[in-house]
């Protein structure tokens, strides 16, 4: 087992015949993921290096049977791609997109919510589950199959964790990008939950940064729900309030969404929290072999 | 981005809000000129996107054209810290705005939730102080409602909260009607916070908003074109200004070791890990996923422009990215620029052995190489040195939030 994609995906992309939806799409099939279409309004009928493509998601649904959407459509036109998505037929939808704005996804949130959808992202490098499936932007090189469910806000940070436990010896699960803007359809509480889960899960590595509360949401939810242990690495404590660190969500406003209350509120709830990501990965390898 | 307190005033006016009358002025002559058209008393009031600028100094009330003139003199062109060390931000312009007749302070926001995925309206009797300190020491004082994004906000469902606050009911529902407005304005114009603290109550019983602190969602910039043209004119800070102009994500930090990094969380955490080694970064830039060498070249041009740099940090670790393209943007970036500061490296990820390589090869002078993340931080620390004395540079910046 693994989370969110696996043998089972069926993956459609929208955008694949753009660049970078082309580029990742076939990557992620060659890794071994079921590329089953792309989709492009006014390109049906094409194909990319033999993935048929279609005008609609749905029809990526009714006729190859694809379970999972992966959005990579410019920002002012992805929240319309996601509703598109959400009301398809597939169970889950990545989101890679960045640059969305936060009120669409205020309202393409409750869609997915309500049609009972799985929505990752958007502003995320997707998930990958080693040795399944790649969806996303992730560099599967840097993980290999094992025993490490890692959630996280950022992309490289990611890569950079992933390869310390690599290089010690250890491997993951699945990695789960949910994104670093202030609205993402799932947060931290969401995919730890999934994790728990799991039984090919025995420790979660999560990620978080500055801004907003769900990491502390998250702290609280460990306690009262994950019997599995968890390791956190937090990034932003030399952050300046009222400043945007590069991703939309991670800001400090006023005197929430610190990198310190976030730590304190995790070590709170007995998670332990490295300094580094070098000492995060050190601890998760030390917590498995313990 | 964070609208100056006029500019969230005009907005407030375009929906329907009421604001004082006032003039914005960028001279002591210019506010001298705006006061004696805005009439006596009127208040002097330095425009930086800070709270606490009363007690900062840059607040004043004047009663005749002399008292105009000795305020506006003393605002205009200080330096304002916010109460958590936000900034320095200098005032460059004031708001000469009509004195009001105040009966009562009260508070009103509307705001994301982003924990719970909505907007949130929130309405307190007891105004015109901190509202985190209100929430701290009432809570019961700050009544809060959560707005269903996907539809407009009433002013008839603004009315419980109000009635549950407790304001005086012949303004009952002209306060209902201002938060109704506060929410339309988060829907148009795409604002993910704002606030008004005071909304007063004039002796006449008129609602007025005495102040406007408005956020605008950067990503929503390209559906707004007069906010688009606000944001791009309120970047003054030399480097952050050259990092705009060059797609760059920069915010310049109070330090001297300039740090630039792939990613996000990743530069988030170099800044972190320089910190705990003991250095002070002069910056954060995020060169992004697929960093080319002409992005290399734009990213060490801003960093090398801050004269307080003494050393830079590059921390990669390629995965779209590759490190040979970081290793040839370097070996450029050094052929074009003449870089007087040392270069620390760290390269890891996709082809890190071949950009190793090339930059091996290049021999260039004044770069040094380190394996790991932890390694480099110590080392460009060690190189860096101690920043220059805290008082030169900082309080001459005049950098603004973007």
């Amino acid at each position: 087992m693994s989370i969110v994609v696996d043998n089972d995906t069926r993956l459609v992309v929208s955008g694949l015949t753009g660049r970078e939806g082309s580029f990742h799409g076939l990557r992620n099939r060659s890794y071994g993921t079921y590329l089953a279409a792309g989709v492009t309004p006014g390109k049906g009928g094409q194909d990319v290096e033999g993935v048929p493509v279609f005008d609609s998601i749905r029809e990526a649904v009714e006729q190859e049977g694809a379970n999972t959407s992966m959005i990579f459509v410019p920002a002012r036109f992805a929240a319309p791609a996601i509703d598109e998505a959400i009301e398809s037929g597939v169970h889950t939808v990545i989101a890679i997109t960045e640059g969305i704005p936060v009120l669409d996804m205020l309202r393409t949130y409750w869609k997915a919510k309500e049609a009972g959808v799985r929505l990752i992202g958007p502003n995320c490098p997707g998930v990958l589950s080693p040795g399944k499936a790649n969806v996303g932007i992730i560099p599967a090189q840097f993980f290999d199959p094992g025993k490490v469910g890692v959630v996280s806000k950022s992309g490289t940070l990611t890569y950079q964790i992933g390869n310390e436990l690599k290089q010690a010896g250890e491997g993951n699960s699945s990695i789960v990008g949910i994104g670093g803007d202030p609205i993402v359809g799932s947060d931290f509480i969401d995919v730890l939950r999934l994790f728990e889960a799991d039984p090919e899960t025995e420790l979660i590595v999560m990620v978080g940064e500055i801004g907003g509360d769900a990491e502390e949401r998250a702290a609280e939810f460990i306690a009262a729900e994950i019997s599995k242990p968890v390791v956190a690495y937090i990034a932003g404590f030399t952050a300046p309030p009222g400043k945007q660190m590069g991703h939309a969500g991670a800001i400090i406003s006023g005197s929430s969404g610190t990198a310190q209350a976030k730590k304190e509120a995790l070590e709170a709830k007995g998670v332990r929290v490295g300094e580094s990501p070098t000492e995060t990965a050190a601890i998760a390898v030390k917590a498995l072999r313990a | 981005m964070d609208l100056l307190e006029y500019q969230g005033k005009q907005l407030f006016a375009a929906h329907g809000i009421a604001v004082p009358g006032g003039e914005v002025a960028a001279t002591v002559d210019e506010a001298v000129a705006a006061a004696e058209r805005v009439g006596y008393p009127c208040a002097i009031k330095a425009q930086v996107p800070i709270g606490g600028r009363g007690k900062a100094g840059g607040i004043k009330i004047a009663a005749d054209a002399a008292q105009a003139r000795e305020h506006a003199g003393a605002i205009v062109g200080m330096d304002i810290r916010g109460p958590r060390g936000e900034g320095p931000f200098r005032v460059e312009r004031v708001w000469v705005e009509a004195g009001s007749d105040i009966d009562s302070e009260h508070y009103a926001s509307v705001i994301l939730d982003r924990g719970e995925k909505k907007l949130l309206a929130m309405v307190s009797a007891k105004g015109g102080m901190d509202i985190e300190a209100v929430a701290a020491e009432d809570p019961e004082a700050l009544v809060k409602q959560h707005i269903d994004p996907t539809r407009p906000f009433a002013a008839a469902e603004a009315r419980p909260i109000v009635d549950a606050a407790g304001l005086d009911e012949d303004v009952r529902e002209e306060v209902a009607a201002a938060l109704a407005k506060l929410a339309e304005v988060a829907m148009a114009e795409d604002a993910s916070l704002i606030e008004v603290n005071p909304l007063v109550v004039t002796n006449g019983r008129e609602v007025v908003a005495l102040d406007a602190k408005v956020t605008i969602d950067n990503n929503a910039l390209y559906r707004h074109e007069e906010l688009a043209a606000i944001d791009a004119a309120s970047v003054t800070d030399p480097q952050e200004a050259m990092a705009r102009e060059k797609g760059l994500v920069y915010v310049k930090l109070d330090g001297n070791v300039g740090i630039l990094a792939n990613g996000a969380g990743l530069c988030m955490s170099t800044l972190d890990v320089v910190a705990q080694a003991g250095g002070e970064p002069a910056n954060f830039l995020d060169a992004g996923g697929g960093s080319k060498a002409e992005a290399i070249v734009d990213a060490l041009t801003v960093i090398g422009s801050d004269e307080k740099v003494t050393a830079i940090l590059f921390n990669i670790f390629g995965g779209i990215t590759r490190c040979d393209e970081i290793a040839t943007g370097i070996v450029e970036a050094s052929g074009q620029l003449d870089l007087a500061v040392p270069l620390v490296v760290r390269l890891d990820g996709t082809n890190s052995e071949r950009g190793l390589e090339i930059l091996a090869a290049a021999k260039l002078p004044n770069l040094h190489q380190e394996k790991t993340m932890l390694d480099a931080a110590r080392k460009v620390v060690e190189i860096a040195g101690r920043p220059p004395a805290a008082d030169a540079g900082v309080s001459e910046r005049g950098s603004r939030r973007s």
